[in-house]
């Protein structure tokens, strides 16, 4: 399509977005943010950390026995040692699913969230409706995401604070004995880890 | 199945609110329990009449919360991010299409 109009002025930016370029300017004036460390935490969290992370840590867990009761013990060391310790995952806490008890998890406050294992959160993390309505009503909220539970097993919900974060170790699908463990880390799903989905089944 | 990753940030700015917080955070101006306080109050004060989709008004949330706090601190006065933001509107609005638009410092 032409661009017929005239654009006498360069385009101007939303009320909120020149707000930002406010704070940005007076903070980096003021010597109190560096613009550089800026762009490294936007590309990080855009580009570098994501669900890959926890991913990669659930199929170790799924296939090594001695690692995954290190994990639910306590995370912390082997999460340094890998590399997957910083922002917001300084105390992690693991929390396993098995045919007793589905573990959901929400942040009721605001959006608290593992970054180092999963990345930014998505949309329905933070919004209104999840935060309230996963601890009234977690196995409607479940079954929205298309996750029946079965008769019998109980739902906990975990509320994640500033201090501790939470993980879900989603249940080992059946029929994957042989995978390794970069098959098996493809079955797990970022809303597998958040306890809104189940891991993937294998490929057939 | 090969599943296209959800952005992580919809909007730049908010990647740029997001950075900004983070930086502040991590160079010892707050807390984050204390941003984390700041930031459910807000929401919650955001969400009292309407449901928050966890979208652009989440992050017009963010925002406001970053602005509160930085106002407790002394980091940055509301008349001066008044001034700010109204310098760089004004930089949008006087510079040529495709130019890169600079703030006119005094």
């Amino acid at each position: 399509m032409p661009h017929d109009h005239d654009h006498p002025h360069a385009h101007l930016p939303s009320d909120p977005a020149l707000r930002v370029k406010a704070l940005e300017t007076i903070l980096t004036d003021k010597g109190l943010v560096d613009p550089a460390a800026l762009d490294e935490i936007i590309d990080t969290y855009q580009n570098k950390i994501g669900p890959k992370n926890g991913a990669a840590v659930v199929a170790k867990m799924w296939a090594d026995p001695a690692f995954r009761e290190e994990m639910l013990n306590d995370p912390m060391p082997r999460l340094q040692e890998m590399g997957l310790y910083g922002r917001q995952g300084e105390h992690m806490v693991f929390v396993e699913n098995t045919p007793e008890t589905h573990n959901l998890v929400v942040c009721t406050l605001c959006s608290c969230y593992p970054w180092p294992l999963l990345g930014i959160p998505p949309g329905w993390y933070k919004s209104d409706a999840y935060r309230a309505r996963s601890v009234r009503e977690p196995r409607k909220v479940l079954a929205e995401f298309g996750v029946t539970l079965a008769d019998g097993q109980k739902v906990r919900v975990w509320d994640s604070t500033a201090e501790v974060r939470y993980l879900v170790v989603p249940m080992r699908p059946a029929g994957t004995e042989g995978l390794s463990e970069q098959d098996l880390a493809g079955l797990v799903t970022r809303d597998s880890m958040i306890g809104a989905g189940l891991a993937l089944e294998p490929k057939t | 199945m090969n599943v296209r990753p959800e952005p992580a940030f919809e909007a730049p700015w908010h990647a740029q609110v997001f950075a900004l917080t983070v930086a502040l955070n991590e160079a010892g101006h707050f807390a984050w329990a204390e941003w984390a306080d700041t930031f459910g109050a807000t929401l919650k004060a955001h969400g009292v009449d309407r449901e928050l989709d966890g979208g652009e008004d989440y992050f017009n949330a963010w925002l406001a919360a970053l602005e509160v706090l930085l106002k407790k601190r002394g980091l940055a006065e509301a008349g001066m991010i008044e001034d700010m933001r109204s310098a760089w509107e004004h930089a949008y609005l006087s510079t040529p299409h495709g130019a890169p638009v600079k703030l006119q410092k005094a």
